[in-house]
């Protein structure tokens, strides 16, 4: 029950960020925010998250469609642009949530109008001890100078890129060989 | 803060997958229900058709890819795929935000500016991809694009995939490990190919750093970040403590590390509420 709070709590905010995200910069994202305000106000049926995301559980869907329907219909109010138009200006919008013990929000949308896209939202809610929680990524542990691959139990590596050519050397490649 | 690195409960064995597309190696770990199922297999399979077209068009390599046949002013953008204009809007942002030291309009030798867009196709294309696999029930991922990974996680009891962050300066050795649970892991460095992050600014090689390693919700922004923070050289710590929230570490070119925590530093009032 506290997790869906916390869903809750997390996806209002994460879609509040969106509202605002860079409306000082160009004018496309603001109507973005705004049609997908007029979605929820339309009663989140034709809501657009459901129609691509692909990904969370039903749960997890569930619990973003409603509170961006009821996120939006809270504060659509001061930036209500014409829906009609602001509906012909989003081709997609994809929700895509998962969530954890520490809740990290992972929410990836992109919305096209004509030609222009303003893609994925990627601010954290911050500002209380909770949302601090569900905004919290571990920090980078540093090891031992030479600790290798095999004796750090690690899944995958993170480099500079690894081309092709150079890969038979890396040790990503003996991971993955260990592996197959 | 998180600390909880040692493995926990029972993961699974994890199932291992590696193809080439790009002109890099594309890596999956798999564990969970579809690790080995034919629903995996087959989702794995659409993340590389997803990943091979978006080589076909966006490839600076290919004479004949989309984008450099925009480039030499053969296609206009409204004759270009729908990814290319979403994938241009993303590069004036990303060029925006960092105050122009990152691009993807890049001089070649003769001066001349280049559309190169692979800076930020990466690290979206490989995002949108793994939507194919967080589809997957009751099934965790990380999967790589030479070295840039997206992690997923279902079960919050289920141990965080153990990232390694590799030494920028001891190629083959690591630096950090980083336990991940869900979100996306980039780094950027000279390791593997020689001087290759340009300072837009100045059109030359940035320096000062040696790899920049950004950890976020999304690998689209992790990845124009990472690469954006290296490509400001020096500045690369003090820009990135700047952005929202954004987790990294930062190692020097004397093998001192910057760690900042993306928890930590509170957005800017200006960005926060951003509304009205």
């Amino acid at each position: 029950m506290k997790r869906i709070v916390l869903w809750l709590a997390s996806t209002a905010t994460v879609l509040v960020l969106l509202f605002g995200y860079r409306t000082s910069t160009n004018a496309t994202p603001l109507s973005a925010g705004a049609s997908i305000a007029s979605a929820g106000r339309a009663g989140a049926t034709s809501a657009a998250p459901s129609s691509t995301s692909s990904s969370g559980t039903s749960t997890a869907a569930d619990a973003s469609t409603a509170a961006g329907a009821s996120t939006a219909a809270a504060s659509a109010s001061p930036s209500s642009t014409s829906p009609a138009a602001a509906a012909a200006a989003t081709t997609s919008y994809t929700g895509s949530v998962a969530q954890t013990r520490w809740g990290p929000v992972q929410v990836d949308i992109t919305v096209s109008a004509g030609h222009i896209s303003a893609v994925d939202v990627v601010q954290y809610p911050q500002g209380n001890g909770r949302d601090q929680q569900i905004n919290a990524y571990a920090l980078p542990i540093l090891v031992q100078d030479t600790l290798n691959a095999q004796s750090a139990k690690i899944d995958m590596v993170s480099g500079a890129t690894v081309t092709s050519n150079g890969y038979v050397q890396s040790l990503q490649s003996a991971l993955d060989q260990a592996g197959l | 803060m998180i600390t909880d690195v040692a493995p926990g409960p029972d993961t699974g064995r994890v199932h291992r997958h590696v193809e080439h597309v790009m002109g890099m190696p594309i890596s999956l770990a798999l564990r969970g229900s579809h690790a080995d199922t034919a629903v995996g297999r087959r989702a794995w399979a659409s993340v590389m058709d997803q990943l091979r077209e978006v080589d076909r068009v966006f490839s600076t390599y290919r004479h004949d890819s989309v984008v450099n046949r925009l480039d030499r002013g053969e296609l206009t953008v409204d004759q270009c795929p729908r990814d290319v204009p979403e994938v241009l809007a993303l590069g004036r942002v990303a060029e925006d935000e960092s105050g122009g030291a990152f691009s993807i309009w890049l001089p070649d030798d003769n001066g001349r500016r280049r559309l190169d867009p692979s800076g930020i196709v990466k690290g979206w294309a490989v995002q949108r991809a793994s939507r194919e696999l967080s589809a997957l029930d009751d099934t965790d991922f990380s999967l790589s694009a030479g070295g840039d990974m997206v992690c997923h996680t279902t079960d919050p009891d289920r141990a965080p995939w153990r990232i390694g962050i590799e030494h920028p300066l001891h190629p083959g050795t690591l630096i950090a490990v980083v336990p991940v649970r869900s979100g996306a892991v980039a780094t950027s460095g000279a390791a593997h190919r020689g001087q290759h992050i340009i300072d837009a600014r100045t059109g030359r090689p940035a320096r000062g750093v040696a790899s920049v390693t950004v950890i976020g919700p999304s690998l689209t922004w992790a990845d124009i970040d990472a690469t954006a923070a290296y490509a400001h050289g020096r500045e690369a710590a003090d820009w990135l403590r700047a952005r929202i929230g954004r987790t990294a570490l930062v190692v020097w070119p004397d093998a001192t590390t910057t760690i900042i925590d993306g928890a930590a530093h509170p957005v800017p009032a200006s960005q926060a509420r951003p509304m009205g």
